[in-house]
C-alpha cells in the first residue's frame, strides 16, 4: 500500500495531460494518416492508460510484486490478441484481399417494420 | 526471498481493522493491493475477449466499421470521455483525502465521483435511445438505411445505394452487405459499452457504500484500504473507456 | 503408544455446532469440508449421466434413448464433471484445507472471500441444475456456435449462466491462493522450502485467474447472441463461428491444466512420503508446474485443427503443443528417480500414486498423438480423444484427488479408514478404469465417432467391455463413501502423523485447531527431510 501521499498538483497535472491527449486523439482522427490513424489513436490511448495506472492508481510507488502482477496480466492479454491473429492473418494464405461478406440476398437479415 | 512477517507483537493495541490472521496492518494492506490487482487482471482478460472480436472484424470489414462508427455522436462520446477522466481525478483526490485523514473531503470527492459517474450513465442512455430510434440495434429490427433515409437532408430515393455517405470513399460493399456487417459492429458496440456501463453501475454502487463508510468515520490515515481499492476499480473502468472511445467513435473521421 | 491416541478436545469440527457456525464460517477448513460435500454430490450426478451414456452404447443401435436425449446425457455429464467437479475438486477441497498449514499460516489471505467463493459455487450449481431439471442442454459441453447461438432450442442460457457464475468461484479461489502464498508464509518458509503441493496450486491459481475471465466473456457473447439476436458469431451476417471456438478454447485448454496441476502436486507429496525420500530434482518439479501453466496458454487451437483455422496456424499450434508435454515428462522422470532406492510402501494413497503414474503416462502420450496435426485430422472427434482426456482426467486427476483424500483423511478427520477396503477400492478403480477406457482408445482408432448414440455392429464387443468396466469403476467410487463415513465414528484414532510424513501440516493435531497452530511455526529445514523424521507405524487392518 502506498503510504506515499502525492501532492494535489500532481493529480491535476495528470488530469490536464489526459484531457489534452484526448483532444489530440480527436484531432488526429480528422487527419488522413491511412493505416497510421489506428496506431496513433491506440498509441495515445496506451499512453493515457499508463498515466492513469502509474499515477492515479499509485503503481509507481507500489511493490515489485504489484508491478509484476500487472505486467503478467498485460502479457497474457497480448497472447490472447496476438495468437488469435496467427490464425486470422494467415487464413487467406497471407493475401491481403479485402474481405466481403456473403453477397447472397437470402442471407440478409431483413429489417422488420 | 522470504516475504514473511515477524511474529505478532502482542504488546501494543491492534488497529480495529486488523484481521486476526494477519500479523500487521502493513501485511494486510499489501495482501489487499495484490488481491485487487489480481481481480483487475481478470477484468482485463474479460474485456480482452471483446477486443479480440473487435480486432478481427475491424480488419475484415473496415469499411462497415468506418461507416457505422460515423453514426455515433462524437460530441456525446467526447463529453463522456472528459466526464470519466474528471471522475478519475475526483476519485484520486478522494483517496488522497482519506490518506490525509480529511473525512469531510473524502466524502465530498467521493460524492463528486459518483455524480460524474451518473452523468456518464445518463449520456449513455441518451446515446442508446438514439440508436433504438434509428433501428441501429442488431437483430430482427435492424435497418442500416433507416438513418440515412430519415435524417435531415436524407431525401435520397428510398432504394438508392448511398454511393458515398457525406462525401466519403466509394463504398465497395452493397447495402445488403453493409446491412449485415454493420450489425456486427453494433453488436460489439452494444456489448462493449453495455458491459462497461454495467461496470460503471457497480462502481457507483461501490462508491455509495464507501462514501457511507467514510461519512461514518471508519477510515483514517492508517487504514483507508477500501477507499484505495474502490479507487483502483474506478480507475480501471476509466481505462477501459479510454480504449473504447477511439476504437468505437474514431474509426474513420477524416474526409 | 498407539492405543493411547485420543481425538483432541478442541478442534475445528467441534468449535461451534450450529448451522450458522458452518454457513458463516471464516475457517478455511470448514469451507473445504462444505466444498467436499458439494463436489461429491456433483460427482455422482455427473456419474449418473455417464451411466446413461454407457447404457446406450452397450448396443450398436440407438435403442435406449433418443438421439436428442443422448446428446443431453453427454452434455450434462461434461458440464457437471468439468465445471462443477474437476475444476474445484483439489484446489477447493485439499488446497483450501492444506495450503495455510503447509505454509505455516492461520488461514487464507481472504477468509470471507473464500466463503463467498463457496456461495457462488452453490449459486452456479443451482442455475445449472435448474436448467437440467427444465430439460437440459444438448450442445455438448463445448457449446459450439452456430448450434448453440441459434439453432438449439434447449436451455442453454441458464446452463451457461450457471457456468459463468461458477467461474467466479474458481477465480476467487485462485486469487485467494496466490495472495496467500505470496504474503502469508511463516518465518523461514522461503519459496524453495515450500511443499511441491503448494507450487502446484500456485501455478493452478495463476491459470484460474488469467483464463477463467475469457470463458466468462465468451458466455456473455453467446448470451447476447442468443437472447438479443446479435450477430457476433453469425456467418450469415459475416460473423465467424470459429471465433467462438478460439475464445472458448483459450480458457478451456488452460482449464485442463487447472484440473491436472493440483493432482500433479498431490502426486509429488505421495511419492515423497511413501518412498520416504526427498523428491528428486525439487526445483525442476517446482518450475515445471509454472511452465505447464504458462505453456498451457499458447496451445489452445490444437482443439481446432479441423475447424477451419488456417494450416499455418495449425502447424504453429501443433508445434507448441509438443512443448507442453515436456514439463509433464520432467515430473514423471523425477518421480521415478525419487522411487529409485526409496523405502517404498504400498499404502492406499501410494496405490493411487502408482496408478496415476501409469495412467497419466498413457494419457499424456496419447495427447502427443493428438497434437500431431496429421494424426489429429483422423482422430479428431473420435473415441480416441475421449479416451485420451479420460485417461488424464480420471486416470490422472481423479486418482490424484482420491490419493490425496486418502493421504490427508486422518489429518482432516482425525480417523483412519479401513486399510483393507481402501486397497480393494483403489485396485477396483484401477482395473475398472482400464477396462472402461482402453477399449475406447482402440475403438476410436478404428474410427468410432464421439457424441453418436449408435455405431457400427463390429464395434460392439469393445463398447460392451467399456460399459462393463464402467460398472466396476462405479463400484470403486462408491466404496470410499462407505468406509470414509464409517471411519468418522468407528475408525481408529490417527494421531498427528500416522504416515510419518514431512510437512508442517503433520505437525498440527488431527483434526486441527481452528487457528491451525498455537504458535507461529518457524521453518529452519528444507522440505522432505526424511532423514530427520522417525518412521512411524501406520495403521494396518
Amino acid at each position: 500500500m502506498s503510504d506515499h501521499v502525492s501532492p494535489v498538483s500532481l493529480y491535476v497535472t495528470i488530469f490536464a495531460a489526459l484531457m489534452i491527449l484526448t483532444g489530440v486523439t480527436v484531432a488526429a482522427a480528422y487527419l488522413n494518416l491511412g493505416q497510421f490513424n489506428f496506431t496513433v489513436a491506440i498509441g495515445i490511448a496506451l499512453f493515457k492508460a499508463s498515466l492513469v495506472i502509474w499515477y492515479f492508481m499509485h503503481v509507481k510507488w507500489q511493490s515489485h510484486m504489484t508491478k509484476l502482477t500487472l505486467a503478467a496480466g498485460l502479457f497474457f492479454l497480448t497472447i490472447l490478441l496476438g495468437m488469435s491473429l496467427i490464425d486470422y492473418a494467415s487464413r487467406n494464405d497471407f493475401r491481403d484481399e479485402p474481405r466481403l461478406p456473403p453477397a447472397n440476398p437470402d442471407s440478409v437479415i431483413a429489417p422488420g417494420r | 526471498m522470504s516475504n514473511a512477517v515477524a511474529h505478532a507483537d502482542h504488546g501494543h493495541a491492534h488497529h480495529p481493522a486488523l484481521q486476526h490472521h494477519f500479523d500487521t496492518l502493513a501485511q494486510q494492506k499489501e495482501a489487499a493491493v495484490i488481491g485487487m490487482w489480481l481481480f483487475l487482471l481478470t477484468e482485463i482478460l474479460f474485456f480482452g475477449g471483446l477486443f479480440v472480436a473487435y480486432m478481427i472484424y475491424r480488419i475484415w470489414y473496415f469499411e462497415a466499421f468506418a461507416e457505422a462508427s460515423r453514426r455515433l455522436s462524437l460530441f456525446w462520446g467526447g463529453l463522456n470521455t472528459a466526464v470519466l477522466i474528471g471522475s478519475s481525478l475526483t476519485m484520486a483526490l478522494g483517496v488522497r483525502a482519506a490518506q490525509t485523514n480529511n473525512r469531510k473531503w473524502t466524502v465530498n470527492w467521493l460524492i463528486l465521483t459518483m455524480l460524474l459517474g451518473c452523468v456518464f450513465l445518463g449520456v449513455k442512455v441518451i446515446e442508446y435511445q438514439d440508436k433504438f430510434a434509428n433501428y441501429e440495434v442488431p437483430g430482427q429490427n435492424y435497418n442500416w438505411l433507416y438513418h440515412e433515409q430519415h435524417s435531415a437532408g436524407g431525401e435520397h430515393a428510398e432504394g438508392a445505394a448511398p454511393a458515398a455517405a457525406e462525401g466519403h470513399r466509394q463504398l465497395r460493399m452493397t447495402p445488403e452487405q453493409l446491412q449485415n456487417t454493420t450489425q456486427i459492429y453494433f453488436s460489439l458496440y452494444f456489448t462493449m459499452t453495455g458491459l462497461h456501463a454495467l461496470h460503471m453501475i457497480i462502481g457507483v454502487g461501490l462508491m455509495l457504500v464507501i462514501t457511507w463508510m467514510a461519512w461514518k468515520g471508519k477510515f483514517d490515515a492508517e487504514w483507508y484500504t477500501p477507499v484505495e481499492m474502490s479507487g483502483l476499480y474506478w480507475h480501471f473502468v476509466d481505462i477501459v473507456w479510454i480504449f473504447l472511445f477511439p476504437l468505437l467513435y474514431l474509426v474513420e473521421r477524416h474526409q | 503408544m498407539l492405543d493411547t491416541l485420543k481425538i483432541p478436545q478442541r478442534h475445528y469440527l467441534n468449535a461451534g455446532h450450529s448451522l450458522k457456525s458452518w454457513l458463516l464460517t471464516k475457517d478455511h477448513k470448514r469451507i473445504a469440508i462444505m466444498y467436499l460435500l458439494s463436489i461429491s454430490v456433483m460427482f455422482f450426478l455427473g456419474g449418473l449421466f455417464a451411466v446413461g451414456v454407457r447404457l446406450e452404447l452397450a448396443t450398436p443401435q440407438g435403442d435406449f434413448v433418443s438421439a436428442d436425449t443422448y446428446n443431453k446425457f453427454f452434455t450434462m455429464h461434461g458440464v457437471i464433471m468439468v465445471f462443477f467437479f474437476l475444476i474445484p475438486s483439489i484446489p477447493a477441497v485439499l488446497g483450501n484445507f492444506l495450503i495455510p498449514p503447509m505454509i505455516g499460516a492461520k488461514d487464507l489471505a481472504f477468509p470471507r472471500i473464500n466463503l463467498l467463493s463457496l456461495y457462488i459455487y452453490w449459486l452456479g450449481g443451482l442455475f445449472t441444475l435448474a436448467a437440467m431439471v427444465m430439460g437440459g442442454v444438448d450442445t455438448g459441453w463445448t457449446f459450439y456456435t452456430p448450434y448453440s447461438a441459434s439453432a438449439s432450442n434447449t436451455h442453454i442460457i441458464p446452463t451457461a449462466l450457471g457456468i459463468f457464475i461458477a467461474g467466479f468461484s474458481s477465480i476467487l479461489t485462485g486469487l485467494n491462493c496466490v495472495v496467500t502464498i505470496h504474503r502469508m508464509r511463516a518465518p523461514g518458509m522461503t519459496w524453495f522450502r515450500l511443499p511441491l503441493f503448494v507450487w502446484a496450486h500456485y501455478a493452478t491459481s495463476l491459470v484460474q485467474v488469467l483464463g477463467t475471465p475469457v470463458i466468462a466473456i465468451t458466455i456473455v457473447m453467446l448470451f447476447v447472441e442468443r437472447a438479443f439476436g446479435f450477430g457476433i458469431f453469425d456467418a450469415a451476417r459475416g460473423g465467424d463461428p470459429v471465433l467462438f471456438q478460439h475464445l472458448f478454447w483459450f480458457y478451456s485448454h488452460p482449464a485442463v491444466y487447472i484440473m491436472i496441476l493440483p493432482a500433479l502436486g498431490v502426486q509429488s507429496e505421495l511419492i515423497s512420503a511413501f518412498s520416504r525420500k526427498r523428491i528428486f530434482g525439487y526445483s525442476f518439479v517446482a518450475f515445471s508446474s509454472l511452465a505447464i501453466a504458462v505453456f498451457g496458454f499458447i496451445v489452445w487451437a490444437h482443439h481446432m485443427f479441423v475447424a477451419g483455422i488456417s494450416t499455418y496456424a495449425a502447424m504453429v499450434f501443433s508445434f507448441l503443443s509438443f512443448s507442453v508435454a515436456i514439463p509433464s515428462a520432467v515430473k514423471m522422470f523425477n518421480w521415478s528417480a525419487t522411487l529409485y532406492k526409496g523405502a517404498v510402501s504400498f499404502d492406499t494413497p501410494m496405490l493411487y500414486a502408482y496408478g496415476f503414474m501409469g495412467l497419466f503416462a498413457i494419457g499424456g502420450l496419447t495427447g502427443l498423438f493428438l497434437a500431431t496435426l496429421g494424426v489429429d485430422v483422423h482422430m479428431h472427434d473420435t473415441y480416441f480423444v475421449v479416451a485420451h482426456f479420460h485417461y488424464i482426467m480420471v486416470g490422472g486427476a481423479i486418482m490424484g484427488y482420491l490419493g490425496g483424500l486418502h493421504y490427508w483423511w486422518p489429518k482432516i478427520t482425525g480417523r483412519m479408514y479401513s486399510e483393507f477396503f481402501s486397497r480393494v477400492s483403489a485396485i477396483t478403480v484401477f482395473v475398472g478404469f482400464n477396462v472402461t477406457f482402453f477399449p475406447q482408445l482402440v475403438v476410436g482408432y478404428l474410427g468410432m465417432p464421439r457424441r453418436y448414440h449408435a455405431y457400427p455392429d463390429e464395434m460392439q464387443v469393445l463398447n460392451v467391455m467399456s460399459s462393463a468396466g464402467a460398472t466396476v469403476l462405479a463400484l470403486g467410487y462408491v466404496l470410499p463413501v462407505i468406509y470414509f463415513l464409517w471411519s468418522l465414528n468407528y475408525g481408529p484414532v490417527a494421531g498427528p502423523n500416522p504416515w510419518g510424513a514431512s510437512g508442517l501440516e503433520w505437525q498440527m493435531q488431527s483434526p486441527p485447531l481452528p487457528e491451525n497452530f498455537t504458535e507461529v511455526p518457524e521453518v529452519t529445514h528444507e522440505p522432505y527431510e526424511y532423514e530427520h523424521i522417525v518412521a512411524k507405524e501406520t495403521h494396518l487392518v
